[in-house]
């Protein structure tokens, strides 16, 4: 990835939202640390998956890059293009090559528009004529997604939750985009229809080349669908690598603990050991100094409160995992969730 | 609290303002002498100096608006006319009377009709929403729900005459409206406001009903209500205690509204019953063109208006503890 | 059913719940019957509109009388709930049987404090004092696991975080030592690590109190953590019941079988796409003839004579095993391809 420009690659990036209050003026008084000093780079056609719970920021990040937000500070560039601070102009021609899939399904599709008229507002904005027409390219598009063309002229409410988030891609595919970010496309729908969305999107993934920033909480889907992880806690990268390393060997105790509180819909003669985090994520208004995830860590000493721990390659990894830790775990003892590649071995 | 209050009259302070200075454009804008029009029919050109001398129309609109605004705090003399003290809103030169003292003559009158027609349309109207919201799609509610807005459409002037042509004269249950002031006879102030408090709240309470009822129903269908239900509670305590309370916010908002528009006098209702409130007032400053007169109206009104807002603004603090005022 | 000495303490049979709307019957719940053993947690499994939710809240009454039709008996601890007066079930309401629900933010109530929710559950129900209610609740709300109950009592749920708001939740349900406990969603709206602690909080209590726990959820890993027993429900009925084990290892009916195959997993094979179950949820207006999976199930035309779209099939169980299907076991073993998952142990 080194040799060639990425795609998208962020550095430092951070936003702070200002809170208001003060006497008898109202001023800032404070910053929501939401996202603060992000480095990421994602490839061509690489699905980079970007895990945390709520509050990591990682609904923000995926606003800042698509510059729905704008940042604090940090850089953003898109093909070498720097568009941290782009005005709607200049901000144009990338924000059709960037496009966005929501988690709402319901609300993120505009109720009194056929789907037709939903598929081809983002060509219509762009002044895009797609040879043979606006209307067979949408018909076209909804083949692809695995609807049937004939529901052009259609509602949203026509359908199911599972098929609105078809529209949902379908849409952002209408632009045929570089890059797509993904907040949550699957938390919203039902377990049975989670796994025909997610495999459509690898589809779209993979026959058209385009990149993902794949945004959700699902440890197991983003395993499924990006080839690179990141984990973030508190608006910061705690942990960033290839899906084997990440999963196969985490390195960071918040990604182990992560990991270990999935749960699995099988069932263990011996029950597997699982580390319990205490208490709930801090307030991003007031982060705790130096490692943010030491108030809940089990590690954590004198250190990790006076020096925030950088991300990198820390011993033991392999090239591009990155880790944030002062102690990271190697300890084996700690049983490691498994990532089995090969399906002879399911017996 | 003590900071939202400071906070918050600052900022009607600073509403008030603009308001006063626009409403004093739009009315000494109009291209009309103000001062030939407050002489009157008998006036004498000595007369006309005079009034022109004190609305001080030669100097420049800034100066004028000035003049008015210290005259709040300071008061302001009106040479062959008498003094205004402060606070002073003004001179009616149509009534030869400073503009307070009218209207703080006249703001009982609206004010008994505010308040005995703000407890008939708040009782009727709460209570018949609520039994509304119990009885859902039962025949009581769909009653009330049609009772409503058959009232709502209603006019005060087409039911307020009907009312009085009935009542009044017909059958002569009811006395003739007008207003004793409480003090001298409470027997009278009550009879003689009865029928305009009435019809004035017949109209308020269908809009109250109608809020009430859906207020209610949009609360009874919350999950923390569900919950209240799930630990054992009766219906009537979640209905009373957990709903209701939800459902308060809404209306105390409106009221909030409504308390400054009838506090600035309901022209229409008084026109009907003859009452000499402030909107008689403020319809015979318009018929007069007495421009200081309804200047200082709408001044009045508009304070009532923003008071109403803070409180408003205070109470929904108390019913909500999500709400915190800083 | 069970053919043990003990009584069920909790025994549904045939429950019926039909909704009527303007669009016509809803029927959320058609035909659903089982046991539940003291002490034990059933898990039951459905998607959205499966009427996993609509069930429960029918057990403790809290259906809408007016356009809800139940039929069945409910029987709790050999009392008869269905068409009981209102007296008698606010009587059991957070007493015998309380329930936790999904989101703790809009189903605690804004404006009481949380120590005044939790401590008027326990003044209804034994008529204490207020103080002595105020002192429950600070001791419920030590027992999951708050810091600083005896200041936090006095604060609203919007001072809470998601996670201690379950918690205060879980305290309310408790306060009166109910028997059985019902768990709507208790841990969807949460974190992962968040969900984690609430379910070792549930399980704790369990056992401490001896709670029979019916904990309701969508998600078969979590199923897989808390539950001893668990229910399937498809469009309104049981398709499949059995032990945690049975059903998560060897399911039997296509539905369950469907829905563990289409989970990805931690150790499912990256290179191999999911595999999901085609079409959508029925509607309950108007649901699917015989069974009602039948659309979306991709063995129904191995089933000779059409018998699926044609006939219902009927759940028989044998010692708390069982499934409602037409296909035969041997072609069941045939179909049912390992799954990926699962069998890696």
């Amino acid at each position: 990835m080194s040799s060639t420009t990425p795609l998208l690659d962020v550095s430092g990036l951070t936003k702070h939202f200002p809170i208001k209050g003060g006497f008898p003026i109202r001023r800032t008084v404070g910053h929501v640390q939401a996202v603060d000093g992000l480095d990421f780079q994602v490839g061509e056609g690489e699905s980079l998956g970007l895990v945390g719970e709520s509050g990591c920021g990682k609904s923000t990040t995926g606003r800042l890059i698509t510059r729905l937000l704008e940042p604090t500070a940090g850089k953003i560039s898109y093909q070498g293009k720097d568009i941290t601070h782009a005005n709607r102009k200049q901000l144009a021609p990338v924000r059709s090559e960037i496009q966005m899939i929501f988690q709402d399904p319901y609300a993120s599709l505009n109720p009194r528009q056929t789907v037709g008229k939903i598929i081809s507002g983002p060509m219509e904005i762009n002044n895009l004529n797609p040879a043979g027409g606006r209307e067979k390219r949408v018909r076209e598009l909804l083949e692809i997604v695995g609807l049937n063309p004939e529901h052009y002229n259609r509602f949203p409410h026509e359908f199911s939750g599972g098929q609105r988030q078809r529209i949902g891609v379908a849409r952002a595919l209408a632009l045929e985009p570089k890059l797509i970010v993904a907040d949550e496309p699957v938390s919203a729908l039902d377990v049975s229809i989670q796994a025909q969305v997610v495999n459509l999107l690898q589809k779209v993934q993979q026959e058209l080349g385009i990149a993902f920033v794949f945004i959700a909480h699902d440890l197991a889907v983003v395993r499924h669908f990006s080839q690179r992880v990141a984990v973030m806690y508190l608006g910061k990268i705690v942990e960033i690598a290839d899906r084997e390393d990440l999963y196969g060997n985490p390195r960071h105790p918040y990604t182990r603990a992560l990991l270990s509180a999935v749960p699995e819909a099988t069932v263990d003669d011996t029950p597997r050991e699982r580390i319990r985090l205490q208490g709930d994520v801090p307030s991003p208004i007031n982060p705790p100094s130096g490692c943010r995830f030491r108030t809940r860590c089990w590690k954590a000493t004198e250190k990790c409160a006076t020096e925030a721990p950088p991300l990198v390659q820390v011993e033991g990894n392999k090239p591009g995992h990155l880790t944030a830790c002062h102690y990271p775990e190697t300890d084996e003892a700690t049983p490691a969730p498994r990532l089995s590649k090969d399906p002879q071995t399911a017996a | 609290m003590l900071r939202f209050l400071v906070r918050r009259l600052l900022g009607a302070v600073i509403t008030l303002l603009i308001i006063s200075a626009v409403t004093f454009m739009l009315f000494y804008a109009v291209p009309r002498d103000p001062a030939r029009i407050a002489c009157g029919k008998l006036c004498t050109p000595e007369t006309l100096e005079l009034i022109r001398h004190n609305m001080g129309i030669s100097d420049p609109m800034p100066v004028q608006f000035w003049h008015w605004l210290s005259g709040i705090f300071l008061g302001r003399e009106y040479p062959g006319f008498g003094n205004c003290d402060a606070p002073c809103l003004g001179y009616s030169f149509v009534n030869r009377e400073p503009v307070l003292a009218t209207i703080l003559d006249r703001f009982p009158t609206t004010f008994s009709l505010f308040l005995g027609s703000s407890v008939v349309f708040l009782v009727f109207g709460i209570g018949t929403g609520m039994l509304a919201a119990l009885k859902q799609g039962k025949p009581t509610d769909k009653i009330a729900s049609s009772a409503s807005l058959v009232a709502s459409s209603m006019q005060i002037y087409f039911v307020g005459t009907l009312a009085l042509y009935v009542f009044v004269y017909q059958l002569q249950i009811l006395d003739q409206p007008g207003y004793t002031p409480f003090s001298e006879n409470p027997g009278a102030w009550f009879s003689g406001l009865l029928l305009p408090w009435l019809i004035l709240a017949l109209i308020f309470t269908a809009n109250y009903t109608r809020m009430t009822r859906s207020q209610m129903v949009e609360q009874l269908q919350e999950d923390y209500v569900r919950t209240a239900r799930a630990k054992g509670l009766s219906r009537p305590n979640v209905f009373f205690r957990f709903a209701w309370r939800g459902a308060m916010g809404p209306i105390v908002t409106i009221f909030g509204v409504d308390v400054g528009v009838l506090l600035g006098g309901g022209m229409i209702t008084e026109k009907t019953f003859s009452i000499q409130g402030i909107g008689m007032l403020s319809l015979k400053s318009v018929v007069n063109n007495d421009l200081p007169m309804l200047l200082g109206v709408m001044v009045v009104t508009a304070t009532f208006v923003v008071l109403a807002n803070i409180v408003v603004d205070a109470c929904y603090a108390l019913i909500d503890p999500r709400i915190r005022l800083a | 059913m069970t053919s043990t000495d003990q009584q069920p303490f909790l025994s549904i049979k045939d429950l019926k719940v039909h909704f009527s709307t303007e669009d016509g019957i809803v029927k959320a719940v058609d035909g659903l019957s089982f046991d539940l053993v003291r002490g034990k947690t059933l898990g039951i499994v459905g998607e959205s509109g499966s009427g996993k939710s609509v069930t429960n809240l029918t057990i403790l009454g809290l259906h809408n009388p007016d356009s809800t039709k139940v039929e069945g008996s409910i029987v709790l601890d050999g009392q008869e709930l269905n068409g009981a007066s209102e007296r008698t079930l606010e009587k059991l309401r957070g007493n015998k049987m309380a329930m936790i629900f999904q989101d703790a933010l809009t189903s605690l109530s804004p404006y009481h404090t949380i120590g005044k929710q939790i401590g008027e559950t326990y003044r209804k129900h034994t008529g204490c004092s207020k103080q002595a209610a105020r002192e429950r609740a600070i001791e419920m709300l030590k027992r999951v696991g708050i810091p600083q109950p005896e200041v936090r009592v006095d604060d609203y749920p919007h001072q809470f975080s998601g996670g201690m708001r379950q918690r205060a939740m879980i305290a309310m349900a408790l306060v009166c030592d109910p028997e059985l406990l019902i768990a709507d969603e208790p841990t969807t709206a949460l974190d992962v690590t968040v969900q984690a602690q609430i379910m070792d909080l549930l399980k704790d209590l369990q056992q401490e109190f001896g709670t029979s726990i019916i904990f309701i959820t969508h998600d078969l890993g979590v199923i897989a953590d808390i539950a001893d027993d668990v229910l399937v429900m498809y469009g309104g009925r049981c398709v499949e019941r059995g032990t945690k084990k049975e059903v998560l290892r060897d399911p039997q009916h296509p539905y369950t079988w469907g829905l563990l195959s289409s989970m990805p997993s931690l150790d499912h094979p990256v290179d191999v796409p999911l595999n999901p179950i085609p079409g959508s949820p029925p509607s309950l207006l108007n649901p699917p003839s015989g069974c009602r999976f039948h659309p979306r199930c991709t063995f129904a035309e191995k089933v000779e004579g059409g018998l699926c779209s044609a006939e219902r099939p009927l759940l028989e169980i044998v010692d708390g095993r069982g499934s409602a299907c037409h296909l035969s076991a041997d072609q069941r073993a045939e179909f049912f391809t390992d799954l990926a998952g699962s069998a890696a142990n």
